[in-house]
């Protein structure tokens, strides 16, 4: 049987029409809140176009027809059956002090992971560099890190005179903050190679950071390096390993392990972590890049390196609180209240 | 759902209703790519001017022209991370580049795209670009039964081809013309009885898209699809006397798509 095509579309089409109509209010409009009436008329009508694209792939093969049916079902399917919160204004003192904390605490062991296998890179690092004096080329082929360490800070601490970062610092600043952003992206994203792109990026930046402290330490330079480093790498760092916590995130949510989910669910259970952990990390970055601008590159007799050490270490300390505290309590509530609707 | 690799993304409702999405191959993405690369080519030079056009005036203060180059980096660096970004969700999975290739970014399951999804798609990226221009990408892109690079994999999204949907304009190649078969409802009834959908769609096919057919060919195909249709129901000869194979079509489309009680009520005699 070959339905009547022209009747129907006489008969069908204003009703087409509505649910259109109504699919785009709503997609124009985030804030959009659909009354009782409303979603009771939107489930008749997506019912009533499911049905009619039903008939026409069974009745008559009219395919203009049937795409244009189809693509007004899956729109009105992706309303009705979304079970996710529908974002509507983004809260970011909010998201920073309550959501960020929250997802970084959720993941923890991740980020444990990341601290293990960094520190594993910075021990490879020390013991290469301390072992093998040409390691320090291969290792840290970065300007300002070849030379050696006792006539840097000879150096540095000699400019006492003039501001040498005149007229520079912002630019420093941007320039940290891009860099440092794009490395954090990059140690998230080659997560999806199951995790091992993640731990490769993060082994590295152990060992570079190893073989630098390494280098300082052996010629007597302690106070400097952790003068230099402590200002802006009490941020930095943990940001990079906040990175790397998201990178092993995403490389366990392929993998699997003992979760029952799906590969599908499993990511897109951790997909809004993912994003708040990589938001967090830009935020602290530019804090860090800012930091190592108009701070980090100063050295006694400009700024004393108490002072700085100090600095950091309250930075540091900061920080760790506000990980393991922040936006806890309304963690647990939300916790309590999921468990409850449950 | 199929394991085998389509260009059809088939979503089932809980209703039982299928609905099929039109999956965008490898290198119509990679056109649309190219668009948008260079729509933030044009947005960065755009930027150079502006800050060069104030940077004329802010050169005689150190301060001003360090903060300004500042924030042309930041800037640059904003573009090309957000680009795809902000358009994605404020153009409802399209950008300027898939927007004129007639592409869209959906969420695998049909559902509503998310922000997250279409951040974590786009700052994947940065794993399928390696080594260069999108290489493990464009491979994960072939080997994908969805045609999904890793980014729309870890995002659980699809890029999926938007055509312009028309309903069919049935007036235009049916109303107002007069069919010698309504004199024989017994025969295209038998006719209705024997004729599959698919015959029936390439008939109507043939005739919304005639106008399109070079005059040999359209004359050929015409006379292919009558000759099937004879086969199927005989008329009598009064019944087809003088008329085209593209009437002869048209009259079968007619009688088909038409039931007997609208074709008595709108037949002019």
């Amino acid at each position: 049987m070959i339905i009547d095509l022209q009747r129907f579309l006489k008969e069908e089409r204003p009703y087409w029409e509505e649910l259109e109509k109504l699919l785009d209010t709503v997609a124009a409009d985030m804030t959009f809140k659909m009354g009782l009436d409303q979603a009771r008329r939107l489930q008749y009508l997506y019912e009533r176009t499911a049905t009619d694209l039903s008939k026409l792939t069974t009745f008559a093969s009219e395919p203009e027809l049937r795409h244009y049916l189809e693509s007004l079902v899956g729109r009105a399917y992706a309303e009705i059956h979304e079970e996710r919160n529908r974002t509507r204004w983004f809260a970011p003192f909010d998201w920073f002090f309550s959501t960020f904390p929250c997802a970084v605490r959720k993941h923890a062991w991740a980020f444990g992971v990341a601290c293990l296998i960094t520190l594993a890179g910075s021990i490879f690092g020390g013991f290469a560099i301390s072992g093998d004096k040409e390691a320090k080329d291969v290792l840290m082929p970065f300007p300002g890190l070849d030379i050696d360490p006792g006539k840097r800070v000879e150096r540095e601490e000699k400019l006492s005179d003039a501001d040498r970062l005149a007229g520079m610092k912002a630019q420093g600043t941007s320039f940290y903050f891009t860099h440092n952003t794009k490395v954090s992206i990059m140690t998230m994203a080659v997560g999806v190679f199951w995790g091992i792109g993640t731990v490769v990026l993060l082994f590295y930046n152990g060992v570079i950071l190893g073989a630098v402290c390494v280098d300082y330490i052996r010629a007597g330079e302690s106070v400097f390096l952790v003068g230099w480093l402590l200002p802006h790498g009490s941020v930095e760092i943990p940001a990079i390993l906040l990175a790397g916590q998201a990178g092993l995130v995403l490389g366990a949510a392929l993998i699997g392990g003992k979760d029952r989910n799906s590969v599908r669910g499993r990511l897109r259970l951790i997909g809004p972590d993912l994003v708040t952990l990589i938001g967090g990390v830009a935020l602290m970055l530019a804090w860090a890049g800012f930091v190592e601008a108009f701070l980090s590159q100063y050295h006694e007799p400009i700024i004393p390196y108490a002072v700085k050490i100090t600095f950091g270490a309250i930075e540091l300390i900061c920080l760790t609180l506000f990980l393991i505290f922040a936006g806890r309590t309304k963690g647990l509530f939300a916790r309590r209240k999921g468990r409850g609707a449950a | 759902m199929n394991r085998v690799k389509s260009n059809v993304l088939d979503i089932r409702t809980p209703e039982g209703i299928v609905f099929s999405l039109q999956l965008a191959g490898p290198v119509t993405r990679f056109l649309a790519w190219g668009i948008d690369f260079a729509a933030t080519m044009v947005l960065v030079l755009m930027l150079t001017y502006a800050i060069s056009f104030f940077a004329i005036f802010g050169a005689f203060l150190l301060f001003v022209g360090d903060w300004l180059a500042a924030f042309y980096a930041v800037a640059v660096f904003a573009i090309n991370t957000g680009y795809n970004i902000l358009l994605e969700w404020l153009w409802r999975g399209q950008t300027l580049g898939k927007r004129l290739l007639r592409l869209s970014v959906m969420d695998a399951q049909g559902l509503r795209l998310r922000f997250d999804q279409i951040v974590i798609r786009n700052l994947l990226r940065a794993a399928d670009m390696l080594p260069a221009l999108y290489l493990v990408g464009g491979i994960a892109c072939l080997i994908s039964r969805r045609s999904q690079r890793l980014g729309d994999f870890a995002a659980n999204t699809v890029v999926v081809r938007t055509p312009k949907v028309l309903t069919p304009n049935l007036d235009q190649i049916l109303a107002g013309k007069y069919n010698s078969f309504r004199d024989y409802p017994h025969i295209e009834a038998r006719l209705r009885q024997h004729i599959s959908p698919e015959e029936a769609r390439i008939a109507l096919q043939a005739l919304v898209r005639r106008d399109a057919l070079e005059p040999q060919a359209r004359v050929e195909l015409f006379s292919e699809i009558a000759a099937h249709f004879r086969n199927l129901a005989k008329f009598p000869e009064e019944a087809t006397y003088a008329i085209t194979d593209e009437q002869y079509v048209r009259n079968v489309v007619d009688a088909v798509f038409r039931s007997q009680k609208a074709a008595s009520e709108k037949s002019p005699r």
